[in-house]
């Protein structure tokens, strides 16, 4: 049996605590993450998805419960030190990249994702080469754009840029946070595609939010239902390969 | 001639102060205002330490020192204490008054008679002005190519996300409030360096010798852009000093013009504020686009 790679046990968070408007996000949720899991994950707006990101990212520590990444207990490491075995992927294009540096710097920055950063010479040139072709397997032209500042790019090359600087360094986890919700069909079905491919190449383990039933279905092998802060459903193999976005629906009411 | 030789060499003096601003302004994307008490306290040190029998030099270092110790503090206030950052460089500003009357002892100090770093026989052989113009020209130069090499280490680099992108730059593992903290403390320490300077070549320090330096190093800064427009980064950082230069001559050409040295200020903050609203004017008067390129904001 592979030993799981991340664990939640018992996960709670409270909002506003001590106020009137006191809530609970997550109740009592569990899951266990294994090597080499793509699990995509739904939910309605306010179930409690993006607060579970956050607490596996460390961007918000767990009110009760246990994080434990390769069996040691994480659950008071902050954001910065998680970086050293995780890397993100937001929804919104402006929030994955700097926008007055370039391509190619964008890309040694995220090189020393979690690592000391030293008062070396950065050596850029020398690795421009690699970053090219890196640049070229994300099929979207952004190759060609490696001097560009990513401020000037199109949302669907800087969300390819973001998934590159992500999986650079290779993450022991990878957090998709619907980070092809804000691009048009096209260019979401080709940042997907792209997704998948790498996935699969590296052998990553991802976890990915979305809204779109057949993307849930369709990529993965796992597939978790998120409802009012908790699991309601974690479907793999077959009962997966069953599904349809319709019996997916269902697990809302 | 003489004129236009004392503008450059102020130019080249005061150019330090825009490039400290400039790592805060621009690159942390913070408008510090503490610069305006540690460019007297640069010069409090500066020149009670001189009158006291220390070497020049070292003098000047400690100005250094001290301006780096202002930075820490609004540093430690903005990301420890999360006071807004220009409060916190408010703060620190205000507060340095009194410690530079404390470190004083009085309103103002003169190097009459005492050596200072213009006091070596080379620059006293030179002619009028080109003191100065040699000493700003050397210290420019030297803090220019620290900069660029520094900017261009692994640390630099995140050091620049960091003000381009805090999120990104915490998600990829860098530590920003460190990073802003080491900033603001280079920043200053250039500002305080810059006021031992430019009291070593006054011959004085004031109390009140940092009123407007703000305005003084945006506007070295400001001119500097919209002047040269689209530039790498190494360019960017020798256009604030033309900016600081080109500033000098626009206040020789408005003292010519029959204004006083009491209209300075109000001279200074008109001109910033022109050049800061050159892309408004632009809708409305359609000046040539290229020259604008510099004032854009970023989003």
């Amino acid at each position: 049996m592979t030993k799981p790679i991340l664990e939640l046990k018992g996960i709670s968070t409270i909002v506003n605590k001590g106020t009137a408007s006191q809530a609970t996000i997550l109740k009592g949720l569990n899951l266990t993450i294994n090597p080499g899991d793509f699990i995509t994950i739904v939910g309605t707006n306010g179930a409690g998805k993006s607060t579970l990101f956050n607490v596996i990212g460390g961007n918000l520590l767990a009110d009760e419960g246990k994080v434990l990444h390769n069996g040691e207990d994480i659950t008071h490491q902050g954001e910065v030190a998680r970086t050293s075995f995780l890397s993100r992927v937001f929804q919104d294009p402006k929030l994955g990249t700097a926008p007055r540096m370039s391509v190619a710097e964008n890309l040694l920055l995220a090189a020393r994702r979690g690592q000391r950063r030293r008062l070396r010479f950065r050596r850029l040139k020398e690795r421009m080469a690699d970053f090219t072709t890196l640049a070229a397997s994300m099929n979207n032209g952004l190759e060609e754009r490696m001097t560009t500042a990513t401020g000037a790019l199109s949302g669907g090359q800087r969300q390819a840029l973001s998934f590159l600087m992500a999986t650079l360094k290779r993450p022991d986890i990878i957090l998709l946070d619907e980070h092809t919700a804000a691009l048009d069909p096209h260019t979401s079905a080709t940042l997907m595609a792209a997704t998948d491919a790498k996935i699969r190449e590296d052998h990553l383990t991802a976890l990915m939010i979305t809204h779109h039933m057949e993307d849930a279905i369709k990529y993965g092998n796992r597939l978790l239902v998120l409802k009012a802060g908790r699991i309601v459903a974690d479907l793999s193999g077959a009962e997966k390969a069953a599904l349809t976005p319709e019996k997916l629906a269902g697990y809302f009411e | 001639m003489t004129l236009i030789t004392s503008a450059i060499g102020q130019g080249l003096l005061w150019a330090l102060l825009g490039l400290g601003l400039y790592l805060s302004f621009r690159i942390l994307n913070v408008t510090d205002m503490t610069v305006e008490g540690t460019f007297p306290l640069g010069a409090a040190t500066c020149v009670t330490l001189i009158t006291k029998g220390v070497d020049p030099l070292v003098s000047s270092l400690a100005a250094f020192g001290a301006g780096m110790v202002a930075g820490l503090i609004t540093g430690l206030l903005t990301t420890k204490g999360k006071i807004p950052s220009l409060l916190a460089g408010i703060l620190t500003m205000t507060a340095a008054y009194s410690i530079n009357l404390r470190i004083m002892g009085k309103s103002n100090i003169s190097l009459l008679g005492q050596t200072t770093l213009f006091s070596n026989s080379f620059l006293k052989s030179l002619p009028t002005n080109f003191d100065s113009v040699t000493v700003g020209l050397v210290v420019v130069i030297v803090v220019t190519a620290l900069l660029v090499l520094f900017l261009n280490t692994e640390y630099g680099q995140a050091f620049i996300a960091t003000g381009d992108n805090p999120a990104m730059a915490r998600s990829l593992g860098i530590a920003t409030s460190t990073m802003v903290i080491v900033g603001l403390m280079l920043s200053n320490g250039m500002v305080g360096l810059c006021g031992a300077l430019v009291a070593q070549s006054n011959g004085y320090a004031d109390i009140n010798m940092g009123i407007g330096t703000i305005v003084i190093a945006l506007a070295s800064i400001i001119i500097g852009e919209v002047a040269f427009g689209e530039l790498t980064l190494g360019q960017r950082l020798v256009a604030v000093t033309l900016g600081s230069i080109i500033y000098r001559l626009i206040l020789l050409a408005v003292l010519q013009l029959g204004f006083s040295a009491n209209d300075l200020n109000l001279i200074s903050s008109l001109v910033l504020a022109l050049c800061m609203m050159l892309p408004q004017l632009d809708r409305l008067l359609n000046i040539k686009k290229p020259i604008l390129k510099g004032v854009r904001t970023h989003d």
